[in-house]
C-alpha cells in the first residue's frame, strides 16, 4: 500500500466508525437558516427520560422539548393550553378537555388514559419513582405511594378518551402550575408494557407528543431531535431539528466550540466571559431561580442552635461583599431572603410586595451578640464545622466565610470537603454545625421554597423545629386564597429572619451567549430552560 | 508457551476476583450510598428504590448475588443512567477509549523513543537540554492545561485558515481524534522520553556496542539493530500499565473534547457511588490490564531473548 | 627486569608470600561510593541542582522568617491583584447604598414598541467614581418600560458588543444605577440601553469612567495603613509583591507556605514508594518463578483498584475530621497505592540485567545474592529508577492538591503549590499569575529533580569510570 492509500484509507469515515462503533456526525454550523436546523450541547448525558422518573435539570430540558402535558408556559411565563384546550374548576374537582388532535409519535392520539396510566404508574411503589411526591397533590397519591392503598383508588379519572376528572387531595392553589411538571406527562401504557425496563432508554423506547421527536440518540455522544409531524400545533414550530452534539460540562470547552460557530448556546463562567468579551460577543444575564444559603443544624447540642451565635454570623456577613468580590460575575443577586425575587406575590412579586427584613453588616453589633451566645454556651466557641461540596466554586465561598468569620468574630471554622454522596450521608445524619446549601424550585410557586423548612419537611437539614413556622406554612398550604397564602409566607419570612435560620448567600445567575440569529428562546426558572421548542432563526 | 499463557490467564481470573471483592466491600464501606440525592426521599420511597436494586438484602447476600452475575457476565443496571445496562455502557463506551487510548500511546511511543534517542545521542547538548525542560513543563504543569490550550489553538487556526481544519471537539472521525489523542499522550510521552534517553545512555556503554563499532559496522545499523533494540526494555515494561492507564485516566480529555469514553463515565461512577457502574467498570479495567500485563511480559521474550519470563 | 625463559627455575612458581607492598597504589583508593561522591560533585547538572535545591529550601524555610505575611489573610479590596509595585489609594467612608433617583411624574411603563423608545440623554457619573462603587444616572426617556446596564472595558462596536450586562431596571422611571461588581482601578465604558419592559430599544448612550482605587476607613485602619484615615486621604496600600489570589491573599506568601506542603509530599512520598518499589521488584525479579508470579500479581491488584474510592476510604479508616491536615496519612495512602508501577519497572530491568554476562561471571567467582543484587543489579537500575522518581514528584504534588479537594491534604486555608495550579487554571486567561507562579515553582523543583536524577546516574554509572 502506497502512503497515499494509507491517507485515504485512514480518511474513509466507515472504517472509524466500525472502530468507534459510533455513529460519525456530520459536523454541521451552529445555526442553519435553510434547513432550520440549530446545534447545541448538553452538560451531561440525560440520566432518565423517562418521565414517570426523570428529576434532574438535563433530562426535564430534553424532555421538555419531546413532551407535552396538560397546560405549558409561553414565553412570558404564562400557563396556556398543552394537551389540554380548556379545564373547570369544582371545589377539587379539575376536569380537562383534551383536544382532539394531541398525537403521539406515532400518529395515535394522546388520550385521557395515557394521562391516568402515567399518574398511576409514578406512583406505584413499584416504579420507585423519587419525584413520587410532586403527584401527592392527586387524592390519595401518597397513600397509594406508600403502598397503603391500590393505585386505581388515585383521584384520576377518564371519563372517555378527551375528558379528564381530577380530585385533589386538598385545597391547592397551584396545581395547574404542577401539571406543567415532567412527572405530570403523559405516557402511552403499550409502549411502557413492550419496553419494559428498556422503556425510554433508547430512541426508538419510547413515544413522544411534543414539538420534537427523539430521532437519535448516541450515548454519551448526542441526542437528535427532529421536529414532530404530529405535533397540534406544528404550525408555529419553526425549528426542524435541534442537535445536542455535544456532552461536556467544561465550560471552556462549550465557549471554545461557540467560537468555532459549532453551538448555538453557551453558558459562561468567572473566567470565559473576558474571552468572549474579547470576541465581541453578545452576554445575556438570566436568574436561574436557585437560591444558595448556609443551614445551620438545629439539632439539640448543637452550637449553632444557639440564636445569639447564629445572629452573630448573620450581622458578621455581608451578601453584597460576597456577590461583588467573591463570585464577581454579574447576574447573581446578594441573598437576603430564602424566598427569591422572582416569586409571584399576590398580584406583583412577592419581594416587592413583603420587603424582605435584611441584616446590614455591623460588626459592633455581631460582636454584642457572640458576647452573649458565648455567656449562654459557657466560655470560648470551639471550632465550628463548616460542610460544603468538592466543587471549586463551593470551596472559594467556603474560604471566603471562614476568613470572614475568623477576622470578625475570631470564630474558628473548619472547613469539612466532601465528595457529593459523603457531603449528603453527613447532611441527612446531621454530623455538621454549617452546611452549604442551595434550593431549586421544583414549580413555579411560593410553596416550593415555603415548607423547606417545616419540621417534616426532609430537606430540612438542619432539622429547624419552630411550630408557628410550621402553622404559617399550615395555612398557606390549605388555602387556595392568594393574599392568606402570602401573608402566611411573609410571617414565615419574617421568622426565618427573626430566628437567623439560615443565613441567604445568594440568588444565583448565569451569564450565558446565545448565536446572533437565534430568537425567541425562552429563559425559565422552573421546567424546560433554555426553551428552545419556539425559537426561529433570523434569515 | 500456551501452558504459561494458561497459566499466566488463570493467574489473572483469580487476581481479577480479588479485585473485585476489595472493591465490592470497599465501595461500601465508604459512607453514603447511590440513593440518596440532593433531594431528600421519604422513607416510603427509599425503601421502594431498595427494592429495586436489592440493597434490602444483607451485604453477603449481596455479594454473592454480585459474584454470581459477574460470572455470567451481568454487572447489572446503573443508578445513575438508570435505563441503562452496564454492560451497554462498557460496550459502548469502551471502544471509545481504546482507540483515543491506542492512537495516544502510539503517539507517545514514536516520540518518546524518537526524542528519547535524539537527546542520548545529543547527550548535555542543546537538543538534549531542549526537550528536557519541555519534559519538565510537560509534566508540571496540569493536564487540564494543555487540553484547554490544544483546543483553543485549534479554535484560532480554524477562524484564521477560514475553514474547519480540524473539529474542535466531539467524536465520530479520525480527524476528531488528532488533538485529544496527542494532548493526552504527552505526559506518557514525556516519560518514555526520559526512561528511553536513560535506558540509551545505559547500553552506549555496552561493550557489544564498542564491538559494534570496532566491526565498523554502519552508525545506523548500530543505532537501529543494537543500540534501539536493547534500550526499549523499559519502554515496553511501561506501556502495559500506561495503555491501561490512559484507558482510564483520560477523563480530562473526554470532558474538555467531549467525547463519550468510558473514563469519564467511572470517574462519576466513584463520585456518584454509583455501585454497579464502579464494579463493572473495575472488573472490566482489572480485566484489560492484567490481558496488557500478559502482552508485556511476552513481549519481553521476543525484544530481549535473554529474559525469561517463564523460568 | 627482563626475563628470559631459560632462566625460570622451579622457585620462581613457588607462592609469594602475602605482603601488601607488592602492590603500591600511588593514589589514595576509592571505593565505588567514593568515586561516584567524587564524579557527582564534577557534574555540572548535579551542581546546578544542589544549588536549586537549596534555593528552595531557603525559600520555604526562610523565605517566611523574611516576609512575614499571613498567607491566610484576606484583603477583597485587592483580589487577583498581579505583581506588581505598592498602590495608592483613597480614603472613602463606609458604604451606604445609594437611593436610586426616581422620577415619581413619569408612569413605570410606556405605550411604545421597543425600537421607537430613545436614547438615554446626559449620561454621567453622578459622583466621583472610585472602586467601592460607581454611580450613574441619566434623564428619564419618555414611555420606557426600563432600562439595560452594561459594562465593557473597550469602547462598545454595536449593540452585541456593549460588554458585560450588569443588571436591568424594570421600571421606566428610575434614572440611576450603581455598580459595585469586582470594581478596578481601569477604564471601563457604561452603555445603557432603554427598554419597554422586556426588549431592548436600537440604540444606546455610553460614558467612559476610571474609579479611584479607593478603600474604606475602616479597612484602612484595620489594615494599620494610617494612624488616623479620614475620607479622602491617600493611603499607600498593602504592598504584594507577587500580587493576590482571588481572595486578596498574598501571592508570596502563600507560596512559601505551600512549599512546605507540597515538597514534603513530592519528596517524601516519591522516594517512599520508589524505594518499596525497587526493593519489591528487584526481588522479585531477581527470585524469578512462583513468587516472582505471585508478587507481580499483588501489583497488579493494587494497580487495577479504584483510587478515588480507596482515598475515600483511607480517609475515613484513619479518621481525618474535618478541618484537620491528613498529611502523614495521605502519604501512606499514597505510597500504598503507588509503588507497583517503579515495582514493575524495576523488576523488567532486572529481568535484563540478572542474565547479563558479568552477573554469570560474578557468581562464578562465588558472589553471594545479596552482593549481586546491592553491587551490580540495583546500581543497574538506578538510571530508570531515577527517571520513575522524577516523575513522581509532580505526581505526588498534584496528587496532594486532588486529595485536599476531597478534604483529604491539607485543610483550607492551608496553601499548597498543587491547590495553587488547580485554582489557578480555572482563570488562567484573566490572571495568569495565580497559574503561573505556582506551576513556575513545581517546574523548578522537577528540573532540579531530574538534573540531580541526571548527575547520579551518571556519577552512580560504573561504567562510566573508565571514561572522563
Amino acid at each position: 500500500m502506497s502512503i497515499r492509500n494509507v491517507i485515504s484509507f485512514l480518511g474513509q469515515q466507515r472504517l472509524w466508525a466500525f472502530f468507534c462503533l459510533i455513529i460519525p456526525i456530520v459536523s454541521q454550523a451552529a445555526v442553519n437558516g435553510e434547513t432550520r436546523t440549530i446545534t447545541i450541547s448538553l452538560t451531561e448525558e440525560p440520566p432518565q427520560l423517562n418521565s414517570m422518573k426523570a428529576t434532574d435539570q438535563v433530562s426535564i430540558f430534553v424532555l421538555g422539548h419531546l413532551m407535552e402535558g396538560l397546560v405549558r408556559y409561553d414565553r412570558r411565563g404564562r400557563l396556556v393550553p398543552g394537551v389540554a384546550k380548556s379545564w373547570d374548576v369544582q371545589d377539587l374537582d379539575y376536569t380537562f378537555q383534551l383536544r382532539d388532535d394531541a398525537r403521539w409519535s406515532d400518529g395515535k392520539p394522546v388520550t385521557a388514559h395515557d394521562f391516568v396510566f402515567s399518574w398511576r404508574n409514578a406512583l406505584d411503589p413499584g416504579t420507585a419513582s423519587e419525584y413520587a411526591f410532586i403527584l401527592y397533590a392527586v387524592k390519595n397519591g401518597e397513600a397509594i405511594n406508600k403502598g397503603e392503598r391500590p393505585i386505581t383508588d388515585l383521584g384520576i379519572h377518564a371519563l372517555d378518551d378527551h375528558t379528564l376528572v381530577v380530585t385533589l387531595e386538598r385545597p391547592t392553589a397551584y396545581f395547574l402550575k404542577l401539571c406543567a411538571f415532567a412527572s405530570y406527562l403523559p405516557v402511552q401504557e403499550d409502549m411502557v408494557r413492550a419496553k419494559g425496563d428498556r422503556y425510554a432508554a433508547d430512541a426508538g423506547d419510547f413515544l413522544m407528543n411534543g414539538p420534537f421527536k427523539l430521532e437519535d440518540w448516541v450515548h454519551g455522544a448526542s441526542l437528535r431531535m427532529i421536529k414532530n409531524e404530529h405535533y397540534w400545533d406544528r404550525d408555529n414550530i419553526f425549528l426542524n431539528e435541534i442537535n445536542a452534539d455535544y456532552i461536556t460540562s467544561d465550560t471552556r470547552a462549550r465557549l471554545n466550540l461557540f467560537l468555532d460557530d459549532k453551538i448555538a448556546y453557551t453558558s459562561l463562567d468567572g473566567d470565559t466571559y473576558k474571552d468572549a468579551l474579547a470576541n465581541q460577543l453578545r452576554i445575556r444575564s438570566f436568574i436561574t431561580g436557585s437560591v444558595f444559603f448556609l443551614e445551620y443544624n438545629h439539632r439539640d447540642g448543637r452550637l449553632t442552635s444557639n440564636l445569639n451565635l447564629r445572629r452573630a454570623i448573620q450581622y458578621a456577613y455581608d451578601a453584597d461583599e460576597m456577590v461583588n468580590k467573591v463570585l464577581a460575575t454579574p447576574g447573581n443577586l446578594p441573598g437576603i431572603s430564602v424566598f427569591p425575587v422572582w416569586l409571584d406575590g399576590v398580584e406583583g412579586k412577592f419581594r416587592d410586595e413583603y420587603p424582605a427584613p435584611k441584616a446590614e453588616r455591623n460588626i459592633v453589633r455581631a460582636r454584642e451578640y457572640l458576647a452573649r451566645a458565648k455567656e449562654e454556651l459557657g466560655g470560648d466557641i470551639p471550632p465550628l464545622i463548616l460542610l460544603v461540596g468538592d466543587s471549586p466554586t463551593a470551596s472559594k465561598q467556603a474560604e471566603y466565610i471562614q476568613g470572614e468569620l475568623l477576622n470578625n468574630l475570631g470564630l474558628d471554622i473548619r472547613i469539612d470537603k466532601q465528595i457529593f454522596k459523603q457531603r449528603l450521608a453527613k447532611m441527612t445524619s446531621g454530623d455538621f454545625d454549617i452546611v452549604g446549601a442551595g434550593w431549586g424550585p421544583d414549580f413555579d410557586d411560593i410553596m416550593t421554597f415555603g415548607d423547606l423548612f417545616a419540621s417534616w419537611n426532609l430537606n430540612n437539614r438542619g432539622r429547624y423545629n419552630n411550630p408557628d413556622y410550621d402553622q404559617h406554612v399550615r395555612t398557606a398550604m390549605n388555602s387556595v386564597d392568594t393574599l392568606t397564602r402570602m401573608e402566611a409566607m411573609a410571617n414565615a419570612q419574617q421568622i426565618l429572619f427573626d430566628d437567623a435560620v439560615v443565613l441567604p448567600q445568594y440568588e444565583q445567575g448565569v451569564i450565558y451567549l446565545l448565536h446572533p440569529k437565534l430568537r425567541g428562546v425562552v429563559r425559565r426558572v422552573t421546567g424546560v430552560d433554555p426553551d428552545f421548542t419556539r425559537a426561529r432563526i433570523l434569515p | 508457551m500456551f501452558r504459561y499463557i494458561a497459566k499466566r490467564l488463570l493467574a489473572g481470573v483469580i487476581t481479577i476476583w480479588f479485585i473485585a471483592t476489595a472493591t465490592f466491600f470497599a465501595m461500601h464501606a465508604v459512607p453514603g450510598d447511590p440513593l440518596m440525592n440532593d433531594r431528600a426521599v421519604s422513607d416510603e420511597v427509599r425503601r421502594n428504590l431498595e427494592a429495586r436494586y436489592g440493597l434490602d438484602k444483607p451485604l453477603g447476600e449481596q455479594y454473592i448475588i454480585f459474584i454470581s452475575n459477574m460470572l455470567r457476565g451481568d454487572f447489572g443496571i446503573s443508578f445513575t443512567q438508570q435505563n441503562r445496562r452496564v454492560n451497554d455502557i462498557i460496550r459502548e463506551h469502551f471502544p471509545v477509549s481504546a482507540i483515543l487510548g491506542i492512537l495516544a500511546i502510539i503517539i507517545a511511543a514514536l516520540g518518546g523513543i524518537l526524542w528519547g534517542a535524539l537527546t542520548a545521542l545529543y547527550r548535555n547538548r542543546l537538543p538534549d537540554i531542549l526537550i528536557m525542560l519541555l519534559v519538565i513543563l510537560g509534566i508540571s504543569v496540569p493536564g487540564f492545561v494543555f487540553a484547554a490550550t490544544g483546543q483553543l489553538a485549534l479554535v484560532h487556526v480554524n477562524a484564521i485558515f477560514g475553514v474547519k481544519v480540524l473539529p474542535v471537539a466531539g467524536w465520530g472521525t479520525f480527524s476528531h481524534m488528532l488533538m485529544p489523542a496527542l494532548v493526552l499522550g504527552l505526559g506518557t510521552m514525556a516519560l518514555l522520553t526520559r526512561l528511553m534517553r536513560t535506558s540509551m545512555i545505559d547500553v552506549m556503554g555496552e561493550d557489544y556496542i564498542r564491538t559494534a563499532h570496532a566491526k565498523g559496522l554502519s552508525k545506523q545499523r548500530i543505532f537501529l539493530r543494537h543500540q534501539l533494540r536493547n534500550a526499549i526494555l523499559p519502554v515496553v515494561t511501561v506501556l502495559g500499565p500506561q495503555i491501561s492507564a490512559i484507558t482510564t485516566g483520560g477523563f480530562v480529555v473526554e470532558y474538555v473534547f467531549a467525547i463519550p469514553g468510558l473514563g469519564r463515565y467511572f470517574v462519576q461512577a466513584v463520585q456518584q457511588l454509583d455501585y454497579t457502574v464502579i464494579m463493572g467498570t473495575t472488573v472490566f479495567y482489572g480485566a484489560f490490564l492484567v490481558l496488557m500485563v500478559i502482552l508485556v511480559d511476552i513481549l519481553y521474550g521476543f525484544i530481549d531473548p535473554r529474559v525469561r519470563v517463564s523460568a | 627486569m627482563n626475563y628470559r625463559a631459560h632462566d625460570l627455575k622451579r622457585e620462581d612458581f613457588a607462592p609469594l608470600e602475602k605482603s601488601q607492598l607488592d602492590e603500591v597504589v600511588a593514589r589514595p583508593s576509592l571505593s565505588y561510593w567514593q568515586d561516584a561522591w567524587r564524579r557527582f560533585k564534577q557534574n555540572t547538572r548535579a551542581i546546578i541542582s544542589m544549588y536549586i535545591l537549596i534555593a528552595l529550601a531557603v525559600f520555604t524555610l526562610g523565605g517566611p522568617l523574611l516576609w512575614t505575611v499571613d498567607a491566610s489573610k484576606q484583603n477583597l479590596n485587592q483580589t487577583s491583584q498581579p505583581p506588581g509595585l505598592a498602590k495608592h489609594a483613597l480614603v472613602v467612608s463606609a458604604f451606604e447604598r445609594w437611593v436610586l433617583p426616581t422620577d415619581p411624574s413619569r408612569p413605570e411603563y410606556g405605550d411604545l414598541p421597543p425600537e421607537e423608545l430613545a436614547n438615554p440623554e446626559g449620561l454621567r457619573a453622578a459622583e466621583a467614581p472610585n472602586t467601592q462603587s460607581v454611580r450613574i444616572t441619566w434623564r428619564p426617556v419618555a414611555e420606557a418600560g426600563g432600562y439595560n446596564i452594561y459594562r465593557h472595558t473597550r469602547p462598545p462596536t454595536s449593540l452585541q458588543d456593549l460588554g458585560l450586562p450588569l443588571g436591568s431596571i424594570e421600571t421606566g422611571n428610575v434614572h440611576g444605577y450603581e455598580d459595585r461588581l469586582n470594581l478596578k482601578q481601569e477604564d471601563y465604558f457604561y452603555s445603557v440601553v432603554t427598554t419597554d419592559g422586556f426588549d431592548e430599544a436600537e440604540t444606546y448612550a455610553t460614558l467612559q469612567l476610571r474609579p479611584q482605587l479607593a478603600i474604606t476607613r475602616e479597612h484602612a485602619l484595620e489594615q494599620g495603613l494610617s494612624e488616623d484615615p479620614r475620607a479622602g486621604d491617600t493611603v499607600t496600600l498593602a504592598f504584594y509583591p507577587l500580587g493576590t489570589d482571588y481572595l486578596g491573599r498574598d501571592m508570596l506568601a502563600r507560596l512559601m507556605e505551600g512549599a512546605r506542603v507540597s515538597l514534603f509530599i513530592g519528596v517524601i512520598a516519591p522516594l517512599a514508594f520508589v524505594i518499596f518499589g525497587v526493593a519489591y521488584g528487584g526481588f522479585s525479579g531477581y527470585i524469578g518463578g512462583t513468587i516472582d508470579n505471585i508478587l507481580m500479581r499483588l501489583a497488579d491488584f493494587v494497580v487495577a483498584l479504584p483510587f478515588l474510592l480507596f482515598m475515600i476510604l483511607f480517609k475515613i479508616a484513619f479518621g481525618i475530621g474535618p478541618g484537620e491536615s491528613g498529611v502523614i496519612p495521605m502519604l501512606v495512602a499514597l505510597v500504598l497505592l503507588s509503588w507497583p508501577a517503579t515495582a514493575r519497572l524495576v523488576r523488567g530491568q532486572v529481568l535484563q540485567i540478572r542474565e547479563q554476562g558479568y552477573i554469570d561471571a560474578a557468581r562464578l567467582m562465588g558472589a553471594s545474592n545479596h552482593y549481586l543484587i546491592a553491587r551490580h543489579i540495583l546500581p543497574n537500575t538506578m538510571g530508570v529508577v531515577l527517571v520513575t522518581f522524577t516523575f513522581a514528584v509532580p505526581m505526588a504534588i498534584f496528587a496532594e492538591a486532588f486529595l485536599s479537594f476531597i478534604g483529604m491534604g491539607v485543610a483550607p486555608p492551608t496553601p499548597s503549590w498543587g491547590s495553587m495550579c488547580n485554582e489557578g487554571v480555572k482563570t488562567m486567561l484573566s490572571h495568569p499569575h495565580e497559574l503561573i507562579l505556582p506551576a513556575a515553582l513545581i517546574s523548578i523543583t522537577v528540573l532540579a529533580f531530574n538534573l540531580f536524577g541526571d548527575g547520579l546516574t551518571e556519577a552512580l554509572d560504573a561504567r562510566m569510570r573508565g571514561r572522563e
